[in-house]
């Protein structure tokens, strides 16, 4: 019994979620292999093979994995599907978007957010915006899994000593060509692995305010910025800082939300936090339901009185 | 250019549901059913593609039980000109669904299909990129910005770190996401129009599809809850307990 993690990464590092996922496959049993498919990916590869708890890592390389591509790494994964049991990837909008072609061509069915492994075969995920946790048992011989990275520590990202095999890289699908993208570069903590993150919602009133308000709170506590989906739909805030069940999960060590209702969807991306603190002006905004600390206040002066006390 | 567009009938995304005392599953019964949100904007999207000129016909499609009907209703209401239902009672898992479609694919040859990129209630996230996969077709998961233009889809994805867009040829398989468009309220005349168009009726053997489990729920447990904490009455005492007794700043 072998564990193969699709390693998420930018060619020069390995991300995050990829450790936790180690994590969750090492649980699974038997050795974790780790898959690096990317373009000059050498240093990513070399990262990996530090994991520790990693036995092996095996490097594709090819142009066509520079954007990770779901046609292209889901047929790099299927070439060597063969050799494992459990067939792992972090449940990220990378990892979502290639596991289900992998697990329809080896014709078994995925469990898509694990965040626990009971067993090498049963395992609990979310269902219904996590209003339900439902335990499951796979049929299939193969197991395809996407792994919520909050349910899972991450591993060490050094440490290891793991072997690195170069793999033949499977040819370009040529159906699908990456154009570019428009990716935030700041200096901000990943949302997904940020330990505080400070979140506002639509009571924000504008892309200004959200701004002027939020931005020197981040700043204060070395904070990521997150969002409620009504912040995102108003445009106040970009897509991909929306927590919730469609957006981001995340589960970091202090959560502010300000001005946010809470929303079963957005509680569902961050009722898992350590600590929550909700500031808000309305007392029956159903977030002071899963607050450790509530503060009812309005966050135009509350947001600025608590960036000067800090 | 035809356009297929496979919806799911879910529990309407306001009620909040309750897992069954016997931890056999969440209680469905008597609650409001609707058609699950992101195959909404699906259906928005294939109808703006029709009155553009793009799309020459918009195909819904529903894999569930009799009821799903309604569903597909739903879908001509919007602006779909036809629907087919496979018609099941048995559970229906998405790599079942995916060959469902898979058989639907084949037989109407549409040049694009549009799916929801997860229904709200098993959270899967997983039958546009499976069917994808077993039509050995391109994708574009998670849509905010869709345009058709020489025999290539171009699409901005929402990804982890903000927007990505790819080129995919045509045929190929777009899963939405919220911000690709909002879904236009059916009217009364719309919703007569609909129930005149045409629905056809299939099963999955007929399709000469087999619909087989791949996983078992073994329990439905309802989550761990969190406790209401404390209201403090000023920034000064938040911050005090942050600091001395939460210690995470």
């Amino acid at each position: 019994m072998t564990s193969l993690v699709v390693a998420e990464h930018d060619n020069a590092s390995i991300r995050g979620a990829t450790l936790n996922t180690v994590t969750a496959a090492a649980q699974c049993g038997g050795e974790v292999h780790v898959l690096v498919a990317g373009y000059n990916a050498a240093e990513a590869a070399r990262q990996a093979a530090q994991i520790a708890g990693v036995a092996k890592v095996i490097h594709a390389e090819g142009e066509h994995f520079a954007h990770g591509l779901a046609e292209n790494v889901a047929a790099q994964v299927l070439a060597i599907a063969g050799n494992y049991s459990h067939i792992l990837f972090p449940a990220t909008a990378s990892g979502k978007n290639i596991a289900p072609r992998v697990a329809a061509k080896l014709d078994v069915g995925q469990i898509s957010d694990v965040t626990k492994v009971d067993s090498p075969d049963t395992f609990e995920r979310p269902i219904y915006a996590g209003n339900a946790i439902a335990i499951v048992q796979s049929l299939d011989e193969k197991k395809v899994i996407t792994v919520r990275t909050t349910g899972f520590d991450p591993a060490a990202a050094t440490g290891g000593s793991a072997s690195i095999e170069t793999a033949t890289a499977v040819p370009d699908s040529g159906k699908s060509k990456f154009e570019g993208n428009e990716i935030a570069k700041n200096d901000r903590p990943e949302l997904t692995a940020a330990k505080i993150i400070v979140s506002g919602g639509r009571a924000l009133g504008s892309a200004e305010k959200f701004n002027e308000v939020m931005t020197p709170l981040a700043d204060k506590l070395g904070a990521a910025l997150g969002a409620s989906r009504a912040a995102v739909d108003a445009g106040y805030a970009p897509n991909d800082w929306q927590v919730g069940q469609t957006g981001k999960i995340v589960a970091p060590q202090l959560y502010i939300a300000a001005g946010i209702s809470g929303a079963i969807q957005h509680l569902a991306g961050m009722k898992d936090s350590k600590v929550i603190v909700a500031i808000n002006k309305d007392p029956e905004a159903p977030i002071f339901s899963v607050a450790d600390y509530g503060l009812e206040a309005d966050l135009f002066t509350a947001i600025p009185e608590l960036v000067a006390a800090l | 250019m035809k356009v297929l567009v496979p919806v799911k009938r879910v529990v309407d995304f306001n009620v909040k549901v309750r897992v069954k005392s016997d931890n056999t599953g969440v209680d469905i019964a008597n609650v409001k059913m609707s058609m699950n949100p992101f195959d909404e904007i699906a259906v928005e999207e294939a109808v703006r593609l029709k009155e553009k000129g793009v799309a020459t016909e918009v195909i819904a499609v529903s894999c569930g039980v009799a009821q799903c009907q309604e569903t597909l209703r739903t879908a001509m209401a919007i602006g779909a000109d036809r629907a087919i239902l496979v018609e099941t009672t048995e559970e229906l898992q998405p790599l079942s669904v995916a060959k469902l479609l898979k058989a639907l694919v084949d037989k109407e040859q549409p040049g694009l299909v549009i799916l929801g990129k997860q229904a709200i209630d098993d959270d899967c996230n997983q039958t546009g990129q499976m069917l994808a996969a077993l039509c050995d077709l391109p994708q574009a998961t998670f849509a905010s910005k869709l345009e058709i233009a020489d025999g290539r889809a171009k699409v901005t994805r929402e990804v982890d770190g903000g927007l990505e867009t790819v080129s995919i040829s045509l045929p190929a398989i777009v899963t939405t996401d919220l911000r690709l468009n909002e879904p236009r309220y059916v009217t009364l005349p719309n919703i007569m129009k609909a129930k005149k168009k045409q629905l056809e009726v299939f099963k999955p053997a007929d399709l000469g599809v087999e619909i087989r489990p791949h996983l078992k729920t073994l329990k439905v447990m309802d989550p761990p809850k969190r406790s209401a904490g404390v209201k403090v009455p000023d920034v000064a005492t938040l911050v005090a307990k942050l600091k001395n007794e939460a210690k995470v700043i």
